[in-house]
């Protein structure tokens, strides 16, 4: 797989990179928790973090002028764990100079296709959240209801999602989806979902149409979540401003708060170039190509393992 | 009593929901790429047996439920209750017919079985997997009949009906399997 993957890039002229997994900042996403370490170079001791994803060092160097770049690294993500998760797992990420989420899209489909060229992998589907989300649940997630989110929960005799929930639009959408959309997603075939609700925008672009929505895609095979792309937020203000508002919301919330990465703001500042890029969990698309229940049957030692 | 909070959930840990004491089945963790961590979690009801399927923020916790299964040996029933002991301590409890439910058409005076404790109260009766048990009612068998073909209906000392092959005759003893309520073969006394 890896060797088919290396290919498929060598052939389209993307250079391969590799950034530091230990590094001094981190992202603020509010729903990941990241490992932390001392480096001890007496008399200084600094905390660095193992890094939940190489998306800001990327970028840096896509702000530097390095073109289209991938990476094939390892990943960490604290208090993960279960049937398709791993604590510390291998990520392929990938940024297209230049290309706008719907030929990043079109480049995935090539990618997975090909892949799975030995199995027979129905044709791809590339659908709206919106028009998915409402086709099995009948509710507009753009528009938040708490009513008739309520009642649907209900209905489905979810009863407990009322609690979890509360009043928070992202948290309902989170449950729903996972819940009663997400299960159906690529029945063995590729689905692309496109156009989140700005609310769940993370890196993304907020859509020039409509601002409802955001110009990041989530990647689905039989129902399992491959991978996620965006069409590249390069405004640092709005950047800048987003990692505020996270780091708000761990404040809040009393989770560990650090300072926001400067370095990639100032790298926005100095220009990334437009650009779309995608994320895609390599143990899981493992998982899919042969036909394993379990991320532990894909990995040499998992985590209680190694 | 010591609370659990999702992570620590595993199949058979007995938990407190909704007042009641509970099994966990099986608890799968969900988590989109970015966005809430879920654990979804399928419980079963100790005391109504149904299972059912229930949702958890990730680092909620749950009350640990007193919850024991211990080998006792079946004594008597005195008509209301049913009286079970503990063989190593002569301990006695008893309970009503609520609570033994479906177990009670297999146990046998002096048969061991599994009675679950919940805060030192029987909440549920096992029987053993396979019972052997007498006929005392049945049709008259066919000699030369084998296994195969349709069987009769038999009814047991305790009062359960199972089918059995024809040849079996009544006063003897025969293995059930509890799980499914089938024949299994003959037993040599």
């Amino acid at each position: 797989m890896l060797a088919e993957i290396r290919q498929f890039f060598a052939e389209r002229s993307v250079l391969e990179v590799e950034t530091p997994l230990l590094s001094h900042s981190i992202g603020t996403d509010p729903q990941l928790e990241f490992f932390t370490t001392e480096h001890c170079s007496l008399p200084l001791r600094q905390t660095l973090f193992l890094q939940t994803s190489p998306e800001f060092a990327m970028k840096r160097l896509l702000a530097a002028g390095s073109g289209s770049i991938y990476q094939i690294g390892k990943a960490f993500r604290n208090g993960e764990s279960g049937r398709f998760h791993n604590p510390e797992f291998t990520m392929l990420e990938w940024y297209r100079v230049g290309f706008t989420l719907l030929q990043l899209m079109n480049e995935i489909a090539e990618l997975i296709a090909g892949l799975f060229s030995g199995q027979s992998l129905q044709e791809t589907q590339k659908v709206s959240y919106q028009e998915v989300f409402c086709s099995f649940t009948g509710l507009d997630p753009l528009v938040f209801s708490y009513q008739d989110y309520c009642a649907f929960a209900r209905e489905c005799q979810l009863f407990e999602a009322v609690d979890i929930c509360g009043h928070d639009h992202a948290v309902w959408l989170d449950f729903i989806f996972s819940h009663k959309v997400q299960p159906h997603l690529g029945d063995n075939a590729l689905c692309m979902v496109y156009g989140y609700p700005s609310c769940q925008s993370s890196l993304a672009r907020i859509n020039e149409q409509c601002s409802l929505i955001t110009d990041r895609v989530e990647l689905f095979i039989n129902g399992i979540e491959l991978g996620n792309g965006y069409y590249e937020l390069a405004d640092a203000e709005e950047q800048s401003r987003r990692f505020d508002k996270e780091l708000a919301i761990r404040q809040q919330h009393k989770l560990p708060v650090f300072v926001k990465d400067k370095r990639l703001i100032s790298a926005l500042e100095s220009g990334l170039p437009e650009c779309s890029g995608v994320a895609i969990g390599l143990d899981r698309l493992l998982m899919l190509l042969s036909g394993s229940a379990s991320i532990e049957d894909v990995l040499s030692f998992p985590i209680h393992r190694a | 009593m010591a609370s659990y909070s999702t992570n620590e959930f595993k199949a058979g840990l007995k938990v407190m929901l909704d007042n009641d004491p509970c099994a966990i089945i099986e608890n799968e963790f969900v988590k989109p790429g970015k966005g809430q961590a879920f654990n979804r979690v399928k419980i079963r009801n100790l005391k109504t047996g149904r299972v059912i399927e229930r949702t958890f923020k990730s680092g909620e916790s749950l009350e640990g439920a007193d919850v024991v299964d211990v080998e006792m040996q079946y004594l008597y029933n005195d008509g209301q209750f049913r009286h079970f002991m503990v063989p190593d301590t002569f301990e006695q409890y008893q309970t009503d017919e609520k609570v033994v439910g479906d177990a009670g058409k297999w146990l046998k005076d002096q048969d061991s079985c599994t009675v679950t404790l919940w805060n030192d109260a029987p909440l549920a009766i096992s029987p053993p997997n396979f019972v052997d048990l007498a006929i005392t009612e049945t049709d008259p068998g066919v000699r030369g009949d084998t296994s195969g073909g349709g069987g009769k209906p038999a009814t047991l000392e305790t009062g359960a009906v199972v089918r059995v092959p024809l040849f079996v005759q009544i006063g003897e003893l025969i293995r059930v399997d509890t799980r499914t309520g089938e024949y299994v073969s003959r037993v040599k006394e």
